[in-house]
């Protein structure tokens, strides 16, 4: 997909004024958050289960090779196939292969990110293989030919008048006259529309939420139940999953699992958890007849043994996205690729380069919320802090902001000179800003007088009082208060 | 409060740039908090900023530059104390961090940053101050500002005291732990994401009914009563220091009217 991430300012501009959206992102805020605290309340150990959900993910990660290689040997013995793509470009080629192998002509698909990552869809349709999406979120911006605006709501950017719309547009062979004010009438029709595409395919697609090295199996998380259906119908199921979801155990799995779904949807558990281990045996009632296995890397492997690592335990919850203020205003499309949010202000610049992705660790007000509630207690603002390090080392960041930037610290290491710039400064800029004691407008500060006012400083510094102060007090002979 | 124990520790005051330019009240009402509790205050003229611009610009040379200067200044006290969660966070949190792996330094940072408290929570956890002897007649809301509330855990502390200031009535706020947008550089490098995230805090604000809005961050007060007084507000804003050190004649941040 196309990259607008250096052009966030613009894409955050154009959201702040579409109306829908804002009136989408509402949901946002009323919806998911609300959920988690009910369900991270109704939980006394939550908090433990975070440490323990980490302290997994930290050890897989420092086992990496080890759980892989363990992992890989496990699906080949379940008669399974393994495919490492080192990049994006690895891991189409070799999806493209084995759906040509196939003689596949249309593909379904689970709701996966990393196919976004990859730029699957598109690449599909230019070699003449149908994609169709299954997850109703994702099914509803393929219609639209967007993209994802959130990991795991991926249509949140959209109010439901705007599903219906998109539905008598495509839906044409159903009668005009149907009754779609419902959400359980647009989810019922998108159902029967696509309870077709589920036979007519030739492979099914989906991602994992873990892959497991113990048995070789990997595992998805559904609502809606489209996950099974794409990989159990096809004759090939092809699972594409970057690294980093590699656990030891199933154990581990369903440890991590606690936390996911709550910090999510604030469900106890997805509707669906889905294991799959290899193709069909030969006395399984059904399962796909070929099973492979494709292992993204696509720049992750450079992020461990940095201080990014902490990162790679993201389990795509979704959670710093829900509780982020800067996500709430703009959406998830003004981020300008895949992954939106805190999460995506630290992933994205690791995956497409921070010349490319700067804005988006800087976008942040540090708030400390997304952290705050990450299951995987991952440090983001600390991570975005570290990215802001990298920019200013290369010097990627604006002229304009390293020049007052410097000039700013010029003064703050030198309190002396700081003290007297300060202490005629001040007092001038306290006379400007008269009787109403602030600025509708002030040379210089427009970034902040273009929305707001900004209050005047009252008189003097307070350290050209405190010294006034002390020295009446030395005259007085040091009593208390002499000055106040 | 402990007039009578012999021991009075020596606070340093870390008054912050924005208090010391833009608001010295705070600063007062700040060393008459802490005298009550028992303290004597000195201002260690050799302070600027705690560093936080370059730190969350990328700028870890400037940055460690002024963690110097901050920690020489203040090392000697008992109590560095700052009226400011962000602040504080910086000094405690931040600085033993941007110093980790000097041999020289980190220790050092790491010491300093034992004696580091935010105001409020430092009159209520350090020092056990359970009232204030000030008044304030009407109703006041507050906001969690960010690194207070999510760095130090500054929340029960201020409410604790402020239910003691006479004529004084808390209308709690909405999604009070919510961001204001202010977020340091970010205002004025994102203004128009700032505006968005500042124009909900404010509808929140005016739905509590409340006359005047309270917080412990001159930043987040700059920002809110900016916004305030751009709607034309009758809100009024104040750091919350100067209602419990009962130092509310002067005008509230921005002005009257």
């Amino acid at each position: 997909m196309e990259i607008t991430s250096p052009r966030f300012k613009q894409n955050a501009r154009e959201a702040l004024a579409d109306p829908q959206l804002q009136k989408a992102m509402g949901n946002v805020r009323s919806g998911f958050i609300d959920k988690r605290q009910a369900a991270v309340e109704a939980l006394p150990e939550f908090d433990a289960l975070r440490d323990n959900a980490r302290a997994i993910k930290d050890h897989a990660l420092s086992n990496l090779d080890l759980y892989l290689e363990a992992y890989e040997a496990k699906v080949r013995a379940a008669g399974g196939f393994v495919h490492w793509a080192e990049t994006a470009e690895d891991a189409r080629t070799v999806i493209l292969d084995i759906c040509r192998a196939a003689g596949a002509r249309t593909v379904t698909k689970g709701k996966s990110m990393i196919t976004e990552e990859i730029g699957l869809n598109e690449f599909f349709e230019k070699n003449g293989v149908k994609p169709v999406e299954t997850d109703l979120g994702e099914y509803i911006i393929q219609l639209r030919g967007e993209h994802p605006s959130h990991i795991i709501a991926p249509a949140v950017h959209l109010n439901k008048e705007q599903v219906e719309a998109d539905f008598r547009r495509v839906h044409d062979h159903l009668p005009a006259s149907r009754d779609l004010s419902e959400p359980e009438a647009l989810l019922g029709e998108a159902r029967r529309v696509l309870r077709a595409a589920y036979f007519d395919a030739d492979v099914g697609i989906t991602g994992a939420n873990f892959l497991v090295a113990e048995t070789g199996s990997s595992i998805i998380v559904t609502n809606e139940g489209n996950g099974d259906l794409t990989q159990i119908l096809p004759k090939v199921h092809i699972v594409l999953a970057s690294l980093e979801k590699i656990v030891p155990t199933l154990e581990d799995a369903a440890q991590i699992l606690r936390v996911l779904a709550r910090s999510a949807t604030g469900q106890d558990m997805s509707v669906y958890t889905t294991v799959s281990t290899g193709p069909r045996r030969l006395d399984d009632p059904d399962g796909p007849e070929e099973y492979h296995v494709v292992l993204l890397d696509n720049g992750r492997s450079s992020m461990l043994g940095t201080e990014f690592q902490d990162m790679l335990r993201c389990i795509r919850c979704g959670a710093c996205m829900n509780h982020c203020p800067v996500y709430h205003e703009i959406g998830g499309h003004a981020y300008g690729w895949v992954y939106p949010g805190p999460m995506g202000a630290v992933l994205t610049p690791a995956l497409i380069g921070v010349d490319k992705a700067g804005h988006l660790p800087n976008a942040s007000t540090f708030c400390g919320r997304c952290e705050a509630v990450c299951p995987m207690r991952i440090p983001l603002p600390k991570m975005m802090r570290h990215w802001r390090e990298r920019e200013f080392e290369r010097g990627l960041n604006p002229a304009t902001a390293r020049g007052g930037l410097k000039l700013w610290a010029f003064f703050a290491k030198r309190p002396w000179l700081y003290r007297l710039t300060t202490s005629m400064a001040i007092p001038v800029l306290s006379l400007f800003g008269g009787r109403k004691g602030r600025f509708r407008f002030l040379p210089l500060a427009g970034g902040w007088t273009r929305h707001r006012d900004l209050p005047a400083p009252e008189s003097r510094t307070f350290m050209q009082q405190w010294r006034g102060r002390e020295a009446l007090k030395q005259e007085t002979g040091g009593k208390q208060g002499a000055a106040r | 409060m402990n007039d009578q124990t012999p021991f009075r520790p020596r606070v340093g005051l870390f008054v912050t740039c924005l208090v010391d330019l833009f608001r010295p009240t705070i600063g007062f009402a700040a060393v008459k908090l802490i005298e009550e509790a028992g303290c004597t205050v000195e201002v260690p003229s050799a302070q600027t900023c705690c560093g936080q611009p370059a730190y969350n610009s990328g700028d870890r040379a400037d940055t460690k530059a002024i963690a110097k200067n901050t920690i020489q200044a203040f090392e000697e006290y008992d109590y560095i104390v700052a009226p400011s969660g962000s602040c504080a966070g910086m000094l405690k949190k931040h600085y033993p961090a941007l110093f980790k792996g000097d041999a020289k330094w980190e220790a050092r940072a790491t010491d300093f940053a034992g004696k580091v408290h935010e105001l409020v929570s430092f009159l209520v956890d350090v020092r056990g101050m359970q009232s204030v002897a000030a008044r304030f007649d009407g109703q006041v809301t507050y906001h969690d500002s960010c690194s207070g509330l999510r760095e130090l855990g500054v929340r029960a502390q201020p409410r604790a005291l402020l239910s003691t200031v006479e004529g004084l009535k808390l209308k709690e706020l909405k999604e009070a732990d919510v961001c204001c947008g202010f977020g340091g550089t970010f205002c004025v490098k994102y203004p128009d994401i700032s505006n968005g995230i500042v124009e909900k805090k404010t509808e929140r604000i005016e739905e509590t009914g409340a006359a005047t809005l309270l917080a412990g961050d001159l930043g987040c007060l700059m920002n809110m009563a900016g916004k305030l007084k751009r709607e034309g507000s009758a809100v009024e804003t104040r750091h919350v220091a100067e209602v419990l050190a009962g130092m509310t004649d002067g005008p509230p941040i921005g002005g009257r009217g």
